[in-house]
């Protein structure tokens, strides 16, 4: 016996590919992006997800959960993921980190309450931010094409095979009593948006193009990620040759107020120092 | 003789010291960093209005005490790129203004959006010839969680240091345009992208005035 649901997804995963498909004509060109118009609709399709349920919730979370008790949360979801965020440094060869990271776990699963108390941060030992998908950036895995999952939105193709190891070390996954799994990983979504939440009405105010604002964000977060914090600058190597020609082809009433200091004489360059470029 | 000349040598550095410092004293990068985000925060943590989202007075806020600081047109050539050339003065000027009231729209709001996050900078050193600085500080949240970079780029404009650039968390609020402006360049021009960028500023406006 057929139930309908299934014919109803199929449906929903064929509209949604040949969307895809057709929109894959209408893609800018960025050699980043590939896919665009796959993405594009995968963006919509999630941003209506989103709007219509993830953030409402978000939304009530956020203004229901007093402070102290929303810091508990995130606190006890961090301390589950430092665990890989550990291992995750050590394959990275960044030992003294991923120990740091193990410690933290120690330090906050007992005398932090199962977490909920970040006592380690408060010790010193820094909370970190890794990945497998950062893990083989650091192997000199580049970053493939960017591509938008549905519900789990932005990756690139590295980082979606990271993702999908994420996903299988995750140890809420291996909780064995589903409707626990299934709650806390619910809390983690909405505990995570609602973090978000102040985040997004800057890009909103932001964005010129919110789909292409968020992608280029993405990827130089990620750029960044994988080098702690360090990532070379990325040079746009023709711009950077350029000696602005505005101070003196400019009549004085046009230049901005910032540059007339610099207009007395004083020739200023701007070739760059950094010489990497992207990845 | 020898002690007479060491003298006079070390006295000729002096007064070159001390005729240069009154002008390269103009506050090192990291000191002009701190002094501003400190008054600036201060300010915000006083003001209710701006704590409930008062997009109009962040910005006058951000007018008078941060905007002095930022070299406007340096950042819309950073954000533009490789087509800045292909813009003549009088569309460079423009270009400049627009992304002007974009960027300061965009730390307006999020100064209202800063609850006590508390900032801690990084140790800074630089060279006395170095004409580009990154000032790097430390946003701790204070819901948990992991604290975010937060990094400034400087550039010695004359003898004043200019921001030409912040990054939070990697993501950079001038370069992350740079794709999407070159889109828009390669699709309609750039007065395409002067059109767009003044539709997104006007559209901003009405929003932001039906919202109060």
């Amino acid at each position: 016996m057929k139930t309908r649901l299934p014919a109803t997804f199929k449906r929903l995963v064929c509209s949604t590919l040949m969307v895809g498909v057709l929109g894959g004509c209408a893609t800018s060109g960025n050699p980043k992006d590939p896919i665009e118009g796959f993405n594009r609709a995968m963006y919509a399709f999630n941003e209506g997800l989103d709007t219509a349920v993830i953030k409402p919730v978000a939304q009530g979370y956020d203004a229901v959960l007093p402070m102290p008790i929303r810091t508990g949360v995130t606190n006890f979801f961090g301390n589950i993921a430092d665990v890989f965020i550990g291992v995750n440094n050590i394959l990275q060869g960044k030992i003294p980190d991923g120990v740091s990271d193990l410690g933290r776990v120690l330090i906050n699963s007992t005398v932090g309450l199962l977490g909920v108390i970040d006592w380690a941060s408060d010790m010193g030992l820094e909370k970190h931010n890794e990945d497998f998908g950062q893990t083989f950036g650091r192997w000199g895995v580049g970053d493939g094409a960017y591509v938008v999952l549905p519900l789990f939105g932005s990756r690139t193709a590295r980082d979606t095979v990271g993702f999908v190891l994420d996903t299988q070390a995750d140890p809420l996954t291996r909780v064995k009593r589903v409707a626990t799994r299934n709650s806390l990983l619910a809390l983690r979504i909405v505990n995570g948006r609602a973090d978000l939440l102040p985040a997004e009405k800057v890009v909103e105010e932001a964005a010129i193009d919110k789909y292409s604002y968020l992608r280029d964000a993405y990827l130089q977060r990620r750029r960044n990620l994988i080098h702690d914090g360090n990532a070379p600058r990325e040079v746009d190597a023709e711009a950077d040759q350029v000696d602005v020609p505005v101070k003196a082809e400019l009549p004085i009433e046009a230049v901005t107020p910032e540059l007339r200091s610099d207009a007395n004489g004083n020739s200023v360059t701007f070739a760059r120092s950094g010489t990497d470029t992207a990845h | 003789m020898k002690f007479l000349r060491v003298l006079v040598a070390n006295l000729s550095i002096g007064v070159v010291v001390a005729i240069s410092t009154p002008l390269m004293a103009q506050e090192s990068p990291d000191v002009l960093v701190k002094n501003v985000t400190n008054e600036v925060l201060e300010i915000v943590r006083k003001d209710k209005d701006i704590q409930s989202g008062s997009v109009k007075k962040a910005t006058d806020l951000v007018e008078v005490k941060v905007l002095p600081h930022f070299d406007f047109t340096r950042m819309t050539q950073l954000a533009v790129a490789r087509n800045w050339k292909q813009a003549n003065p009088a569309q460079q000027k423009i270009l400049t203004d627009e992304f002007r009231t974009l960027l300061v729209r965009t730390y307006s709001k999020a100064l209202t959006e800063y609850k006590n996050q508390t900032m801690t900078f990084k140790p800074f050193s630089m060279k006395p010839s170095d004409t580009t600085v990154v000032v790097k500080t430390l946003i701790k949240q204070s819901g948990g969680g992991q604290p975010i970079d937060m990094n400034y780029e400087l550039e010695k404009s004359g003898e004043a240091w200019k921001v030409v650039d912040i990054q939070v968390g990697g993501v950079s609020l001038v370069t992350t345009y740079r794709d999407s402006f070159a889109t828009e360049i390669a699709s309609s021009g750039i007065d395409g992208l002067i059109k767009l960028l003044q539709t997104k500023n006007k559209t901003g406006e009405v929003a932001s005035t039906v919202k109060k």
